[in-house]
């Protein structure tokens, strides 16, 4: 009974290790500067945690075989602990938990506690059951008024998002369904939401940021390869959660500069 | 003092006895059949799940093609039965109800009429939410963290109507009833123990069970406010949790109103849920642990201090599951800092499992093999927390399959396990027979390798990037090609879920058909194997116990047998 146990829990941690060592399903290629500071905090804490899992489990497998009842197995010890080994270890995981979480917070930092670069794309994000929406401000580098009054999701478009008819920052004010941005260059995103929570989520760019009703939500992000990325909706929103799909176009700044420029004048 | 249970005579008549009985372990058995009939509802639920991920357009015998909504529906009272009615119940109301009292020496509970009172008001709980599959609309599609607004507005989908009303109502109901048993259980565990069973001679399990109904007092009290402003928010026109919004193309009417809130509150409720869940398990996995490795707890104390420093940083992590949420990103520090934090006192618990084993003479029956199973579950689950504990890999697993797959692991299949170990060891007692080895090796060894099948492929999805509560992965190409998992995820489940069989077969057929169990048929040394089996009505047969010696004194050089009782006279040595 412990061999057969402990060959259970040894094949379950071996073909568990296995795939993750072997990345058969793994983080999608990243595409934008902050992958290279999440993947390595990922490989960090993969290694560390792995080295724990690996020890522990093979361990626990050992430990059962070898301590099994027999016939011939000694007595126990009779002891109730070790207290330098409890101090040991209690001091040594807190440093390595601890340790391991200071080193991840100033990427965190980085991209939230700082504004985005100047000349940054400005972009808005919103979102709605069960769609994506993307205003530019235009040549004006402002965005126009909205209003819930003048919301009609099932118009697409301006109206979806309640864009005003009258307010002259709007009228250069470019919504699409698709999200175009120029690589290398800092997106400052705005994000929200008209009905409930959705998650804005793009795992090629290493982005994600629940976009609630209520608030207007500012990050910044750069995209750093040319590709088409998918959007998926990441918070649970109704019925149609599973279709709130999107796509995020990254391409030069010139072909940037030419599709923003052809939208403006279908516009007029 | 007057003990309880003067104040109630052994009972007279069926409905007494068995039906609003104020004996602890009666209630203990009502609840623990509470919950075995809610684990089926909730993994029949889950089976659904698993057969429409992988084959959408199937019909299925009962419930016909599974659309998108209904879809939403069943993760929804999945998640929620199994939180509430599964993992709150058995622990706790079951396991808790029956062995307290006895393990500390005590007739019965503090509060019998109480005690009666909070399991029928469980039960309500659980008819009110079973309701919710029949009203018009069906249940609810807003998950079973129930995230405001989409909970808040009846017309943000199919499910948020009458549906979503039960589900809420249930889980205030719920919420009055634990709280009423958490009540029970600290004055129970502080005024009855017999003499000499001082705090630091308590069995781990008695430990657990005390300090769970601690959490439950401060949570389940949140979280009833936060249920009753929702159903202001939904009935009565308040703006608790809604602001001005717009729903297809409809203005609703309110203003101002925070939906993070309702996430702070629901998760300075959720945090601590996770731990009432665990640590009544984490009780008994040492107990099973040292009895059967015939030597004393590795680290009595330290198990205590590392169960209240659990318990009381529970309370202050809550943050942790809402880094994406737009919270502000400085109070992520914290949180995750604390979250971190929380992983030293699991870990001292691991490490002191494992001492325990180490040069233990190990028996191999059934409950030591789940024992077994809950340190490697709980080694696992455990271990992807520093992933979800940092902001920044949060930003790649939020709301993704690897949480899903963490809390499975972690509070759903061993806490699971611990209720299995529980079931095999205590069975004796509660029913005077013994169950099939034979057949609960079978279960063990389905079930170990099952679920690990059926979890372990989460974490994988999730790196990838698979978002969880999808109805469908058709949409998405990305998502299309982590179909494979889904299915081998989906055949796993199938096989596991079938093997539950075999575990409510035995349980019931030995209820009847078992071999008779002698007092002590696992030489344990708590109190409840120095009683009858089944124990009489006032636990010990007119007789006060009177302790001498800690829980777990195994392996004592120089006494007669390899164990001294807790009973023993103080002259048996050990401590």
């Amino acid at each position: 009974m412990g061999l057969a146990l402990m060959a259970l829990i040894w094949l379950i941690t071996l073909v568990s290790t296995y795939f993750f060592v072997a990345k058969t399903w793994w983080l999608p290629m990243g595409a934008s500067a902050a992958t290279h500071w999440i993947d390595g905090q990922f490989a960090l804490t993969f290694v560390i945690m792995g080295i724990v899992f690996v020890a522990a489990q093979l361990s626990l497998g050992y430990l059962v075989w070898r301590y099994r009842e027999t016939p011939s197995s000694p007595p126990v010890e009779y002891s109730h602990g070790h207290n330098t080994l409890e101090v040991t270890w209690t001091v040594l995981t807190t440093i390595l938990f601890v340790g391991l979480n200071l080193m991840g917070s100033s990427v965190w930092a980085s991209q939230r506690f700082d504004a985005a670069e100047a000349g940054a794309v400005q972009v808005e994000v919103t979102g709605m059951q069960f769609a994506w929406y993307f205003r530019y401000p235009g040549p004006d580098g402002k965005y126009g008024k909205t209003s819930v009054n003048l919301m009609d999701p099932s118009a697409g478009g301006e109206a979806a998002v309640g864009l005003s008819q009258t307010d002259p920052a709007a009228k250069d004010d470019v919504v699409t369904g698709t999200m175009y941005l120029p690589v290398d260059r800092e997106v400052d995103v705005s994000l929200r939401a008209v009905d409930v929570i959705h998650s804005f989520f793009v795992p090629s760019l290493r982005f994600k940021q629940d976009t609630v009703p209520g608030l207007n939500i500012h990050m910044h992000f750069k995209p750093t390869a040319v590709g088409e990325y998918e959007i998926a909706c990441a918070e649970l929103c109704g019925l149609g959660h599973y279709k709130m799909h999107g796509m995020v176009h990254v391409v030069s700044q010139e072909d940037f500069d030419k599709w923003l420029a052809a939208r403006e004048a279908e516009k007029q | 003092m007057t003990t309880p249970v003067d104040a109630h005579g052994a009972p007279q008549g069926f409905i007494r006895k068995y039906i609003f009985s104020l004996d602890h372990k009666v209630i203990g058995l009502q609840y623990f059949f509470l919950a075995l009939t809610a684990v089926f509802v909730g993994m029949f639920l889950s089976l659904l799940m698993r057969i429409h991920l992988v084959w959408p357009a199937a019909v299925l015998p009962l419930v016909g093609e599974i659309k998108p909504e209904m879809y939403l529906s069943l993760l929804t009272m999945h998640g929620t039965i199994m939180v509430f009615f599964v993992l709150t119940t058995a622990p706790q109301g079951g396991f808790g109800n029956y062995f307290l009292p006895i393990q500390i020496g005590a007739p019965d509970m503090a509060f019998p009429v109480l005690n009666m009172l909070s399991f029928w008001t469980t039960f309500v709980g659980f008819v009110v939410i079973i309701a919710a599959f029949f009203v018009t609309g069906g249940a609810p599609l807003h998950g079973w963290t129930g995230y405001a607004p989409l909970s808040a507005l009846p017309s943000a989908g199919p499910g948020e109507q009458l549906g979503a009303d039960l589900w809420i109502t249930s889980i205030a109901i719920f919420c009055v009833a634990s709280l009423m048993g958490a009540l029970n259980f600290i004055t129970t565990t502080l005024d009855l123990r017999a003499k000499g069973m001082t705090m630091m001679r308590m069995p781990l399990t008695v430990w657990s069970w005390f300090i769970t109904a601690i959490l439950g007092l401060l949570a389940f009290g949140v979280l009833l406010s936060a249920g009753i402003l929702l159903l202001m928010d939904r009935n009565l026109g308040t703006s608790f949790y809604v602001p001005l919004v717009v729903v297809n193309g409809q203005i609703m009417g309110h203003k101002g109103g925070s939906p993070l809130l309702w996430q702070h509150l629901f998760w300075f409720f959720g945090h601590p849920e996770v731990y009432i869940a665990i640590l009544p398990g984490m009780g008994v996995a040492s107990q099973i642990l040292s009895t059967f490795s015939r030597k004393p707890i590795f680290g009595y104390k330290a198990m205590v201090y590392a169960m209240l420093t659990i318990g009381f940083l529970g309370f202050m992590v809550w943050g942790h599951h809402m880094f994406m949420s737009g919270m502000s990103p400085y109070s992520a520090f914290a949180f995750s800092i604390l979250t971190m934090c929380i992983g030293v006192p699991s870990a001292i618990k691991t490490f002191n499992w494992l001492g325990t084993m180490y040069k233990g003479r190990i028996r191999f029956q059934t409950p030591m093999l789940y024992a077994i199973g809950f340190v490697s579950l709980f080694v696992s689950g455990g271990l992807s927390g520093p992933f979800l504990a940092q902001p920044v890999l949060d930003i790649q697993l939020h709301d993704t399959y690897f949480v899903v797959g963490h809390f499975h692991l972690i509070m759903g299949v061993a806490a699971i396990f611990g209720m299995f170990a529980a079931t095999y060891y205590w069975f004796p007692k509660m029913f005077g027979r013994m169950m099939n080895e034979r057949w609960g090796r079978v279960h063990f060894f389905l079930t170990l390798a099952g679920t690990y099948a059926i979890f372990m492929p989460m974490h994988y999805l999730g790196l990838a990037g698979g978002t969880r509560r999808y109805s469908q992965y058709t949409e998405v190409a990305y998502l299309q090609k982590l179909m494979p998992l889904h299915q081998f995820m989906t055949y796993a489940a199938i096989i596991t879920i079938a093997a539950q069989f075999i575990f409510v077969i035995n349980l019931f057929w030995s209820m009847f058909k078992g071999p008779k169990a002698s007092d002590n048929p696992w030489e344990s040394t708590t109190l409840e194997w120095t009683t009858a089996t089944p124990p009489p009505h006032d636990n010990f047969g007119g007789v006060t116990p009177v302790v001498n010696h800690g829980p777990y004194e195994y392996g004592v050089p120089g006494a007669a047998k390899d164990y001294v009782m807790q009973t023993d006279p103080a002259t048996s040595g050990g401590h």
